[in-house]
């Protein structure tokens, strides 16, 4: 049968945009979802909603930060170009900054904000890891493998929260107590908060959200609707930093 | 040959010196040892058999530390069916409680410097705070 070129192109054409339409109008439907990573509907994904004003009970608590640099063998620099945290505390101004007004800074002087690694469900810092270093598990949290870091430190820049810590030097020395239960961290390489998945594991809450005398921290899991966190959701207004940047931080406080 | 018994003399003698590493060893029982290890005393079995362990500890460990980290799966169904949490200080370092007296010794033995004593905690050292003389570790 004869056929010219321009009948057969155009017949190609069709068919190409016939096929590909079809998987982008599949792609489309799902929008409604809520996607884990791999997109693929999760049934965990966890999350942390944070109570600032009951951490003003207690003037100058550190117990929370206490309890995760002990459980996790964080060491103490006192240069603070070369400090190493998981989880500290920030003036509201500096942890919110498009939120604040003339007056937030005097109500919430007595108000640390606690802050630390959002386990975002749009890491930047993921995507830029060279060498996968730094993922994002299913049950949401942003994990760290400190074997195949290789300290480029790309992830520090591209986080916009400075969640992540850079080993300038060696950190044993600077342990105060060493947890034989967690390993250290060598140097040259980048830590944060872990949201103590390998007390996930054992079904324990996070050290930080055990240590913490008032119950300010709340650990739970989104995808459930009973969970404590859902709740608090439900009934309270909760802020996130920057939300605008649309990394979808899935750390929440209380206002 | 005109100097026959001169060149068989020389031959003999030069084979001999050449070869005084090898008898003069032997003869004052100063040979080669293989490395001497402390075995535990309570437990009889490993997560595997000696002979793979030997052989192939790196590549468990290689695995279990993919598993864990990676993957997130955490227990491990030994050969004997027991389970065990895979971790090198956590399971590992409980039976073979000294790092000096059994993984230094075949390490020293072979020459290789493992590195996974920078990370996890030998617990022999626990007891350190931040004023203790550190940057050794003992063995």
């Amino acid at each position: 049968m004869s056929i010219n070129r321009r009948t057969f192109l155009g017949a190609a054409g069709l068919s190409a945009l016939a096929i590909a339409g079809k998987s982008s109008l599949v792609v489309l439907a799902q929008g409604g979802q809520r996607e884990g990573a791999t997109g693929i509907q999760s049934v965990t994904r966890w999350a942390m909603v944070i109570d600032p004003r009951k951490c003003q009970k207690d003037q100058g608590c550190t117990d929370c930060i206490a309890a995760c640099d002990k459980a996790h063998n964080v060491p103490h620099f006192t240069d603070r170009a070369h400090e190493v945290k998981w989880i500290w505390k920030e003036p509201f101004g500096n942890a919110f900054p498009n939120q604040e007004s003339l007056y937030t800074a005097e109500a919430f002087k007595s108000t640390p904000i606690l802050v630390f690694c959002n386990h975002c469900d749009k890491p930047p810092c993921v995507r830029v890891c060279p060498t996968k270093a730094t993922w994002k598990r299913e049950d949401g949290v942003v994990m760290m493998d400190w074997h195949r870091c290789i300290g480029c430190k790309y992830c520090i820049v591209a986080c916009p929260y400075g969640s992540r810590s850079f080993n300038f030097f060696d950190p044993r020395p600077r342990i105060k107590e060493l947890n034989p239960d967690f390993p250290t961290r060598t140097i040259g390489v980048v830590e944060k908060c872990n949201f103590c998945e390998e007390r996930l594991a054992k079904g324990e809450q996070p050290a930080c959200v055990v240590g913490c005398p008032e119950k300010a921290l709340v650990f739970g899991n989104l995808e459930d609707p009973k969970s404590e966190v859902r709740q608090l959701l439900r009934t309270r207004f909760a802020i996130r930093r920057k939300p605008e940047l649309g990394t979808n931080p899935e750390i929440y406080y209380l206002v | 040959m005109r100097d026959r018994g001169i060149i068989i003399a020389g031959l003999i003698f030069f084979i001999g010196l050449i070869t005084i590493p090898v008898w003069y060893n032997a003869a004052a029982g100063t040979l080669a040892k293989g490395p001497d290890l402390k075995l535990p005393v309570e437990e009889k079995n490993c997560v595997a058999p000696v002979e793979y362990m030997r052989t192939f500890h790196m590549d468990l460990l290689v695995n279990w530390r993919d598993q864990v980290v990676r993957q997130n799966i955490r227990t491990f169904k030994a050969f004997d069916g027991k389970t065990y949490t895979m971790g090198l200080s956590q399971t590992c370092m409980k039976c073979h409680t000294s790092k000096a007296d059994f993984c230094d010794r075949c390490h020293d033995y072979a020459g290789v410097k493992p590195y996974c004593w920078d990370c996890h905690i030998d617990p022999k050292l626990v007891p350190l705070t931040s004023t203790s003389p550190l940057g050794e570790r003992k063995g």
